[in-house]
């Protein structure tokens, strides 16, 4: 059974259709790449799917672990394994990056039945998955995302993925802002946290990404909907070929040329 | 609308849980206010002539004064005859002795407010006077105290037993011509808390005054003094209730803190007196002057407040620091949610050379709320080498409240510093539904913010009462972010 199952999920934001009837599987272990041009959808999807209100759906279904998801509140997907990697992480001042992240791992393991971490038990699972992201001790102290620098920001958002320890990870456009090196980290965080029972759906723009996070499945998103499917080899056609390549042209443009 | 909104809105929307009225036998006198009243008050509290000559002379000043409009607050006119200037619980004529003879209904009214009145005090290891309309009904802990030489009891009984130190410091730092809600006060003030610690001494407990308005249609007028002798140390704390009633009731109390050479004085308050209903009917008017005065030098005042009652608001904890190397600090932490208004800040005056005051003003706003944060600092040519630090914050939840800022400065030396930052932020949709996405409430949301968001201030209230302050705004705030 696929761990997430979307059927012709459309949703609009204001008067505005902007999911057109989207088809999708990904099965436990999985690493699904969303790709299109800007205005195609892609970020909406992963809004849609973590539950953001601005999205209304006016169709579809998305089933999760068999479960109807669009009924779920936002934090009851997040307690039953969904995590999204933020494209422009939020800022939380006053609230420390320890403190946000214990809150949150506890009500996601209360919500499982398992028992919640004391201080000690915390600190110590924080230490070794700081290592993992290369992460510093003084960013853990520092209110949540507050004047952290864009690779800050998306190191930090790794780091929470590999905290609480999801069964499908939405990343959106996680690698937009960062240099080379900070790519480098942040996908091998991600890489080392591939597993099994684990499910990942990536969302980019670019092809770049998808050298170091290679996916299982490559999906092509325009106006609203998988326009093309393939391997991983898709991704690279369209590094060639471009967008245009698939005869999708800059929806931004488009939507501004009407 | 969003759930996020919604959220906002149940949080701001708790009920208040102290509206509760005791049905007791009150001894009131009748409405209104005359020179007969003022003569009558006194009379009722057995007073020395000079002190009913003080309150009349209070009284004849406060007749050519005008209520003040400067602040940024709005209410209809308040009818200064309408009110009932005196009322006690009816008991044994000449008061309680001990707690024994205290009324069980009054005693029954505290435990429900859950003020450890009773041996229980010992266990919180806080030392509580007790003010319940006019009177002061109990007082906990006053042998144990003794036995150091600290007096701690209310005000009427510091006059009979200790009229020289009552004389010699009353209307010290706040005078009866002070302005007009303390002008009142002066006039027809009932009761209160009187706190005397000794050269040297350290007060083992923090001493605590508890006031309870219940009796509809009364004023609420207590007077409290401090003294903290040369090298003494005192922490004081207050706590406020009062019943739901669709009327507003006044509330215009003085409190006078005075610290000699190398004392210090820390002075917190957790106000929750009723704050009206949510379309803004009735509630406390809460309008009280607050003052503190740096006599000593090395001496140290520090207000902390956590204002989250009252309909309106009006209160400016202040500090003169005229002992060289004086401290005067101001920690704040003001809500208004619904329809309530908050007029409030601190003044620091500095006259001593080395003065320095700090100043950190939190102010939140939800509902239709209106927090305005007015602070003066005012450093004087004699004040050589002074600093000040001042920071105000406002945090906003929903879109029809409103947060405004207005800082004085007046500098009339060369050889002093002053700072101000100020910030204004909103909680914001986007980040309930971060928080949301990992996992975390919004209610939980908001009050990780807003907790986040007074951490500074609530540090700064002694252990006991800030884990009360934090639940006691997460009531205040239920309901208010969705």
């Amino acid at each position: 059974m696929p761990l997430l199952e979307i059927k012709d999920l459309h949703a609009k934001v204001g008067d505005r259709e902007i999911l057109t009837g989207i088809n999708l599987a990904v099965n436990p272990g999985e690493v699904h790449a969303i790709m299109g041009p800007n205005g195609s959808g892609k970020s909406t999807l992963a809004q849609v799917l973590a539950g953001r209100e601005l999205y209304v759906v006016t169709a579809g279904e998305v089933l999760y672990d068999g479960k109807d998801l669009l009924g779920m509140p936002p934090e009851d997907r997040a307690r039953e394994g969904i995590f999204l990697a933020f494209q422009y992480p939020v800022e939380i001042p006053g609230v420390s990056n320890m403190y946000f992240l214990k809150a949150a791992l506890n009500t996601i393991r209360k919500h499982q039945n398992l028992e919640e971490y004391d201080a000690m038990d915390f600190l110590n699972l924080v230490r070794e998955k700081m290592k993992l992201m290369e992460m510093e001790q003084a960013l853990l102290n520092r209110p949540v995302n507050t004047g952290f620098s864009g690779g800050e920001k998306k190191r930090n958002e790794i780091f929470q993925m590999a905290v609480l320890e999801p069964r499908l990870a939405i990343l959106d456009e996680t690698d937009s802002g960062l240099d080379i090196d900070a790519l480098r980290t942040v996908a091998g965080g991600v890489n080392a946290l591939r597993n099994p029972n684990r499910s990942m759906i990536v969302v980019t723009h670019y092809q770049r990404l998808l050298n170091y996070i290679v996916p299982d499945f490559v999906h092509v998103l325009s106006q609203g909907k998988i326009v093309k499917s393939g391997g991983k080899e898709l991704a690279l056609e369209l590094e060639e070929s471009g967008y245009a390549g698939l005869g999708i042209e800059d929806e931004e443009e488009a939507v501004a040329k009407v | 609308m969003s759930e996020s909104t919604n959220t906002i809105e149940t949080f701001a929307n708790q009920e208040y849980k102290w509206g509760f009225v005791t049905d007791i036998e009150a001894d009131a006198i009748p409405r209104g206010l005359s020179e007969e009243v003022v003569r009558l008050i006194s009379a009722k509290k057995n007073e020395p002539e000079w002190l009913l000559e003080w309150r009349l002379k209070a009284y004849r000043h406060w007749l050519t004064l005008t209520e003040p409009t400067w602040a940024n607050v709005h209410y209809p006119k308040i009818d200064y005859n309408d009110i009932i200037y005196y009322s006690s619980p009816k008991s044994k004529k000449d008061g309680p002795k001990s707690l024994d003879e205290v009324d069980p209904e009054l005693l029954k009214t505290y435990e429900k407010l859950g003020i450890p009145l009773a041996e229980r005090a010992i266990l919180a290891g806080v030392a509580v006077d007790a003010v319940f309309d006019s009177v002061s009904v109990a007082t906990t802990f006053k042998e144990k105290l003794k036995a150091q030489g600290i007096i701690f009891g209310s005000f009427s009984e510091a006059v009979q037993e200790h009229p020289d130190l009552v004389r010699k410091y009353l209307g010290t730092v706040v005078p009866a011509s002070d302005n007009f809600f303390a002008a009142l006060n002066a006039a027809v003030f009932s009761d209160g808390s009187f706190c005397y610690v000794p050269k040297g001494v350290r007060c083992p407990m923090e001493l605590s005054t508890y006031f309870r308005i219940n009796a509809k249609d009364t004023g609420q007028f207590e007077r409290t003094l401090i003294i903290a002798d040369e090298g003494a140390y005192v922490s004081y704390l207050e706590g406020c209730t009062a019943p739901m009633r669709d009327t507003n009731q006044l509330h215009a109390a003085v409190v006078e803190l005075v610290a000699l050479d190398n004392a210090q004085i820390k002075y917190s308050t957790v106000q929750n007196w009723y704050p009206g209903d949510k379309e803004g009917k009735g509630g406390i008017y809460n309008f009280v002057t607050k003052r503190g005065a740096c006599r000593g030098v090395n001496s140290k005042i520090s207000w902390t407040q956590v204002e989250t009652g009252s309909a309106i608001t009006w209160k400016y904890p202040s500090c003169l620091l005229i002992g060289d190397n004086s401290v005067g600090e101001f920690y704040s932490v003001a809500l208004t949610n619904n329809y309530q208004q908050a007029d409030t800040g601190t003044k620091m005056i500095h006259i001593g050379k080395n003065t320095t005051s700090t100043i950190v003003s939190k102010g939140i706003s939800a509902g239709h709320g209106q927090n305005t944060y007015r602070g003066g600092v005012k450093i004087l040519k004699s004040a050589a080498g002074a600093r000040n630090y001042s920071q105000c914050d406002s945090l906003l939840l929903g879109d029809k409240c409103g947060a405004h800022t207005f800082p004085y400065l007046e500098v009339k030396n060369t050889s002093s510093q002053v700072e101000h930052e100020a910030s204004t932020s909103k909680i914001g949709e986007d980040q309930i539904f971060y928080c949301r996405q990992r996992g975390i409430s919004s209610e939980d949301a908001v009050s990780m913010i807003v907790h986040g968001f007074c951490k500074e201030v609530f540090r700064e209230l002694p252990m006991e009462f800030a884990v009360e302050a934090q639940k006691l705004l997460g009531v205040s705030l239920e309901g208010s972010v969705g």
